[in-house]
């Protein structure tokens, strides 16, 4: 499968390097993700997969000696540009890291913070705006009595759930995770996997997983990477039962990696 | 079996040395600092009553109290802290969020680093050269100077190590959310480091509480009653330091009573640290 074949791509990538210092991470990556899908990034460790994640929001550049070259097209427009603004750029892509990252303030300014750089609410509007986030993420049954209280209060799976209502609050239209469930018991795990399921109705989401059951379960479209290759990219069905690659076959078949 | 049995057996023998040696350099540690604390408390308590509160310093021989030093020293301490938190905690931050790239970072945190371990003296006799010799007078501004430059190094140390403490994954997450760097460190990494923060400032306020020597050339002292800090002011450890010296016997014991109250101050400033580092530790 290669990159036409994806009908409706809300991001295309062209030709991306990434560079550690002198290491070159990404080697010419051509990739598209479908729009209001999911796609997930699968291959062991250290191949560049979340590298890959980071250079959608750029979030490489708060260290200096990272770089990427080459095009990611947003919409159409190279988000690699030196002109797209940064803020702006990452205020439309929002992002969950491998561990939950509650910010040191009340679950309810946890969600606001966000909301509040780049809206300006009304203290009615902005509660509807919390509660609803909230609930799209599936914790406002649990916290709805306790909004005041610390973020860094909550449970493992909890925070991560808040971190998503975090990253939805602000209505971005991509949505990276970062290994969202890498931390987090079986049961909160399912949590999130059916909460993904729901929020791909408005939201293009890509995910970062070592976990190829995972990746099998919930995305619509998997791409395998190793050593800073991308080796296939398909729907996932057909990657898992039908592999194109010999590399793909073996990683998944658990012959290796 | 054998040879395990005397692994095992040399392994204890070990342990047992390592132990007893590591718990008898602790008590000759305790033991000074316990001998310390009972003498100060054996001569102070006497000496601390409610006179000593109420009355200035007193000639040789009159009855007095220690008012006029606490009022200086509290006034001096105060200001220096005031002075010195911002400027060190704007340092820090600088250090910590910014240092990553070129050259001012590492010379400033070397710069300060000597500046952490300079002895007093020579932070008293700078600001005496800069200042005192240029106004003429002693005064409690140029002591609060004193202390300030005392407080920067403490201050930018504990803010730079805090900050750091914060993991980087948390900058990440406020930065993927579209945050400007200002509001990153203003709104999440300061606020995840605050507790440490404050620690820092209190031990260096517990710092410069007992410093004698930068005062001694600046402030110098005061008779009588000084809440004018543009003249020369009373201050807890040059008193001390003048009337344990002297022959006097009421002077002796009101000295006592001074380093008990200096002791019991920095003391109940360390362990708020402690309580409130604890608690913020246990929290996150």
């Amino acid at each position: 499968m290669n990159i036409e074949s994806i009908t409706n791509p809300k991001i295309i990538i062209k030709d991306l390097n990434f560079y550690y210092g002198n290491f070159r991470a990404l080697k010419d990556i051509n990739l598209s993700i479908a729009e209001k899908m999911v796609t997930a990034f699968i291959g062991p460790s250290g191949c560049g997969k979340s590298t890959l994640l980071r250079t959608f929001n750029r979030m490489y550049q708060l260290y200096p000696k990272q770089k990427a070259t080459g095009e990611i097209l947003l919409d159409g427009a190279n988000i690699l540009d030196s002109k797209q603004d940064l803020n702006m750029l990452r205020a439309r892509i929002g992002m969950v890291f491998q561990k939950p990252t509650p910010f040191p303030m009340s679950i309810y300014d946890n969600i606001a913070f966000g909301v509040k750089l780049y809206e300006s609410l009304s203290k009615h509007d902005m509660e509807a705006r919390v509660e609803w986030a909230l609930r799209k993420a599936a914790l406002w049954a649990e916290v709805k009595d306790k909004l005041k209280q610390s973020g860094t209060g909550l449970s493992g799976g909890q925070q991560q759930r808040l971190c998503i209502a975090r990253a939805i609050a602000v209505k971005p239209q991509v949505l990276l995770l970062d290994e969202p469930t890498s931390a987090l018991d079986p049961i909160s795990t399912a949590h999130i996997e059916k909460l993904i399921d729901e929020l791909k109705e408005d939201f293009t989401i890509v995910i970062v997983t070592h976990n190829m059951q995972q990746a099998a379960r919930i995305s619509d479209y998997t791409a395998y990477m190793y050593l800073g290759d991308l080796i296939e990219l398909g729907e996932t069905s057909s990657v898992f039962t039908n592999p194109k690659r010999k590399e793909t076959e073996d990683y998944i078949t658990g012959r290796f990696g | 079996m054998n040879t395990m049995l005397n692994l095992y057996t040399r392994r204890r023998i070990v342990n047992a040395v390592g132990l007893s040696v590591s718990v008898l350099a602790m008590l000759f540690g305790l033991f000074w600092l316990c001998w310390i604390l009972l003498t100060l408390l054996d001569h102070g308590l006497p000496a601390l009553t409610p006179v000593v509160f109420a009355q200035m310093t007193p000639p040789p021989g009159n009855s007095g109290g220690l008012l006029n030093a606490i009022a200086g020293s509290v006034m001096m301490t105060v200001v220096g802290t005031l002075i010195g938190t911002p400027i060190g905690i704007l340092a820090g931050t600088y250090l910590a969020e910014f240092g990553q790239r070129g050259w001012m970072a590492p010379l400033t945190r070397f710069i300060n680093d000597v500046l952490l371990s300079a002895p007093s003296i020579v932070i008293g006799l700078f600001v005496y050269e800069m200042y005192v010799v240029r106004v003429r007078h002693f005064s409690g501004w140029a002591g609060a100077f004193a202390l300030s430059i005392l407080v920067i190094p403490v201050v930018i140390r504990t803010t730079e190590n805090m900050l750091r403490l914060v993991p980087s994954t948390l900058r990440e997450a406020a930065a993927a959310l579209g945050a400007p760097q200002w509001k990153v460190i203003n709104f999440v990494t300061l606020r995840a480091a605050r507790a440490g923060i404050i620690t820092g400032v209190m031990l260096a306020v517990a710092r410069i509480s007992g410093e004698t020597a930068p005062l001694l050339f600046t402030a110098l002292n005061n008779q009588f009653w000084s809440s004018n800090m543009s003249q020369p002011m009373a201050n807890l450890p040059v008193v001390i330091f003048q009337f344990a010296m002297s022959p006097y016997d009421d002077w002796q014991k009101l000295a006592w009573a001074g380093a008990l109250l200096i002791t019991l101050s920095v003391l109940t400033l360390n362990i708020l640290a402690r309580v409130l580092f604890r608690q913020s530790a246990t929290t996150h």
